[in-house]
């Protein structure tokens, strides 16, 4: 019995998870990120370089509204000492309702939100889309790749074929991607779009891939703490439960024993 | 408390005796730690104790999320990514109450199927079974309703096709769907009386808990055998079973301990496997999600409802005969729930006089078939409903409904039972000495 129901319950966390949200045809890249697997963290140079492209490309339209600024200086995170964080502050003005005016941004402030209606918020993105749940709707490639949201990202933005059309006065871009195939973003990065102060890498996929690790970040930014309280909670827990093994067996050895001389 | 003869809690000293006499608690604590309980409960025996560590993780963890979180539409969805930036130990306390519903179901589904497996809900335990099908029911709302709070597209669509199940019910419908959800579409009086409700509900659980644990503690727990304890005398009592502490209560703590490291490892490493990456969208009622599937622990009803559409011809004779009353929306909803009232009737339905599927060599192979069919349910629940998948979804709910009533009941009139061993003691003296002669090996505790 216990063994059946347990082989049912590992089928039952396959087959668990719902259709998923990459669409139809589109096509999520598998990509090894630093913060992939039980024991990934993020990569403080990565991130900074993610922050860079999202200041410099991203932020002119899309927004990052519920990620504190001050955010920007935690351990784990990008890691910016306290300075830095205030200069990056001072880039953005905010609406202060107590002025009833802007004014200059300080750490405690949010990132701005998106400055056009329909690019959505960033904040989330990296949860709020998947890789492949497949196949047949198991969620095996989930279990063995992860969630696959910042892979969606870093594909989508090196998913452009090059081909436009226009439909009721909005020019669509055909996206390998994005559900559906037709996205209304433009391609947003092209290559050598910013030149970095450590001189890395700047084509496509590396800039792809770093705004990605980014924007996981901004999804979730207790990641690495997450990460770490579970492996403690493991190993602490495996040794409660050897410890519970031998009371339970020494507390049921003389009432066995009492069987088996018989 | 019970009806099998024990030692009771005699007060020594004064001032026990006082106490007793005014209010007898520690007599109460006393018997319900020293049960007698069967010696051979095998590991399928434990889901109580998670499902008790559960019930208290989630109000626990619960009621620390309440300190933070805002049930406005306009702040909701906000204050849950406050506490998962913000708040000190927001981000574990959310993914656990998060994955700890998870955990939750997954236990009530093992402890669901061990009483449907050994005929726990038998005579004399029916009400203790009763009692658990109105637990699950509870837990089923708490779980929807909490899934709503933190206000993402999922929430939002989930808790709109859910309650559009109220607007399915002939004459009545859509006044009740409006009277439930405060307004005639799910806004922030839905929100808020969600929320109200997700914070009652877990409290009424933990009374209805408190009767489930009194009612069995008063028939005695089943077995893996089913036989009953010899109640004749003290003596003959205390070889059948032994007092709940320690043999149990250490046993179960091992078990949860062991479950416990499943559990962390998921909340660790992976604590949005479960959940639906459209619900890190906020709600927004213009963009409906192109997929509206509900959490795991919903799908194999999900499947039942979205099984019955208006080309399966009981959907058609019923819509005919009562003059469309019962059109295919209602008969999905009618279904859906109908589904959970013939397990709580399971009962009276199965006419078996042997309560442990051990001794049933026909029982065995329909109740395995049944468990498939719940994960083949739960699988085609989270599909889309085209293709080939309508018609998986409407073989398994004709088979959950025929499995309860046309099964059960025929087995025991059809089905010649094994033999069983005449007392608990000697089914657990043939498995220390490791002869398991007359059992099973499907039913072979994993000691």
């Amino acid at each position: 019995m216990f063994k059946k129901l347990a082989v049912s319950a590992v089928a039952a966390v396959m087959l668990a998870t719902g259709a998923f949200a990459a669409g139809e045809g589109g096509h999520v890249e598998n990509i090894d990120f630093s913060f992939d697997g039980p024991f990934g963290t993020f990569d403080q140079n990565q991130l900074q370089r993610g922050l860079q492209i999202y200041t410099e490309i991203c932020s002119a339209c899309h927004g990052l509204e519920y990620v504190p600024l001050r955010t920007l200086g935690d351990e784990g995170g990008p890691d910016l000492p306290e300075d830095q964080v205030r200069a990056y502050s001072e880039l953005y003005e905010v609406f202060d309702a107590e002025l009833d005016d802007f004014r200059v941004a300080s750490p405690n402030d949010h990132f701005p939100a998106s400055n056009l209606e329909n690019a959505p918020d960033l904040s989330l993105m990296a949860k709020a889309r998947a890789g492949f749940h497949g196949p047949y709707g198991l969620g095996i490639n989930q279990l063995m790749n992860g969630i696959g949201g910042a892979e969606y990202i870093a594909s989508l933005l090196h998913g452009y074929t090059g081909e436009e059309k226009e439909e009721a006065g909005t020019v669509l871009y055909e996206n390998k991607t994005f559900p559906g195939g037709w996205i209304a973003m433009a391609p947003p990065l092209y290559g050598d779009d910013v030149e970095f102060a450590d001189g890395h890498a700047t084509d496509l996929h590396h800039l792809a891939e770093d705004v990605s690790a980014f924007l996981m970040w901004t999804a979730e930014p207790k990641l690495v703490a997450r990460k770490q309280a579970g492996f403690v909670g493991v190993v602490f827990l495996t040794i409660l439960s050897v410890l519970l093994y031998l009371t339970n067996k020494r507390i049921w050895a003389p009432v066995k024993a009492r069987y088996k001389g018989k | 408390m019970s009806g099998i003869p024990h030692d009771h809690y005699e007060p020594k000293a004064a001032w026990e005796k006082g106490l007793a006499k005014r209010l007898p608690i520690v007599g109460l604590m006393y018997d319900t730690l020293m049960i007698p309980t069967p010696k051979n409960l095998n590991w399928m025996w434990i889901w109580g104790i998670v499902l008790t560590f559960c019930l208290a993780l989630q109000i626990v963890t619960g009621i620390v999320l309440a300190m933070h979180y805002t049930p406005h539409v306009d702040n909701a969805f906000a204050s849950i990514e406050h506490i998962m930036r913000n708040v000190n130990g927001g981000a574990m306390l959310r993914y656990l109450h998060m994955n700890g519903a998870s955990l939750f179901f997954v236990a009530v589904y093992a402890h669901i199927f061990r009483g449907l497996y050994y005929g726990s809900y038998k005579a004399p335990r029916e009400i203790t079974w009763i009692i658990g099908m109105l637990i699950y029911l509870l837990m089923m709302g708490t779980a929807f309703m909490g899934y709503v709070l933190p206000w993402g597209q999922m929430s939002f669509w989930g808790a709109t096709v859910i309650t559009g199940l109220f607007g399915a019910v002939p004459f009545v419908g859509e006044a009740l769907q409006t009277w439930l959800l405060g307004g005639p579409a799910v806004d922030n009086a839905t929100l808020n009386r969600f929320f109200s409700l997700h914070y009652l509900l877990p409290f009424v659980i933990a009374g209805l808990v408190i009767l489930h644990i009194w009612a069995f503690h008063t028939t005695g727990n089943n077995n893996p055998t089913g036989v009953d304890v010899r109640r004749t005398s003290k003596e003959e009592a205390e070889k059948d079973t032994l007092p709940f502490w320690p043999y149990f209560v250490i046993k179960d703590l091992f078990a949860l301990a062991v479950i416990l490291v499943v559990f962390f490892a998921v909340v660790g490493f992976m604590p949005n496997y479960l959940g639906h990456p459209d619900n890190y969208i906020e709600a927004n009622a213009l963009a409906t999600p192109a997929h509206i599937v509900p959490e795991w622990y919903f799908l194999p009803f999900y499947a039942i409802l979205r099984a019955f559409d208006g080309d399966v011809w009981v959907v058609i004779i019923a819509s005919t005969l009562t003059g469309g009353i019962i059109d295919a929306k209602f008969f999905g909803v009618l279904a859906m729930f109908g589904a959970i009232v013939v397990m709580a009737l399971v009962p009276w339905l199965d006419t078996s006089s042997v309560r442990s599927g051990r001794y049933r060599p026909m029982f065995k192979w329909w109740f395995w078939l049944f468990v498939v069919n719940f994960f083949v349910l739960m699988w085609v629940g989270a599909r889309p409903a085209e293709g080939i998948y309508p018609y998986i979804a409407l073989i398994g709910s004709a088979y959950w409904f025929a499995y309860f009533l046309v099964i059960l009941p025929l087995l025991g009139v059809i089905e010649k039972p094994d033999a069983q061993p005449e007392t608990i003691e000697e089914d657990f003296a043939a498995h220390v000495t490791g002869d398991d002669a007359g059992s099973t090996p499907s039913a072979q505790p994993a000691e």
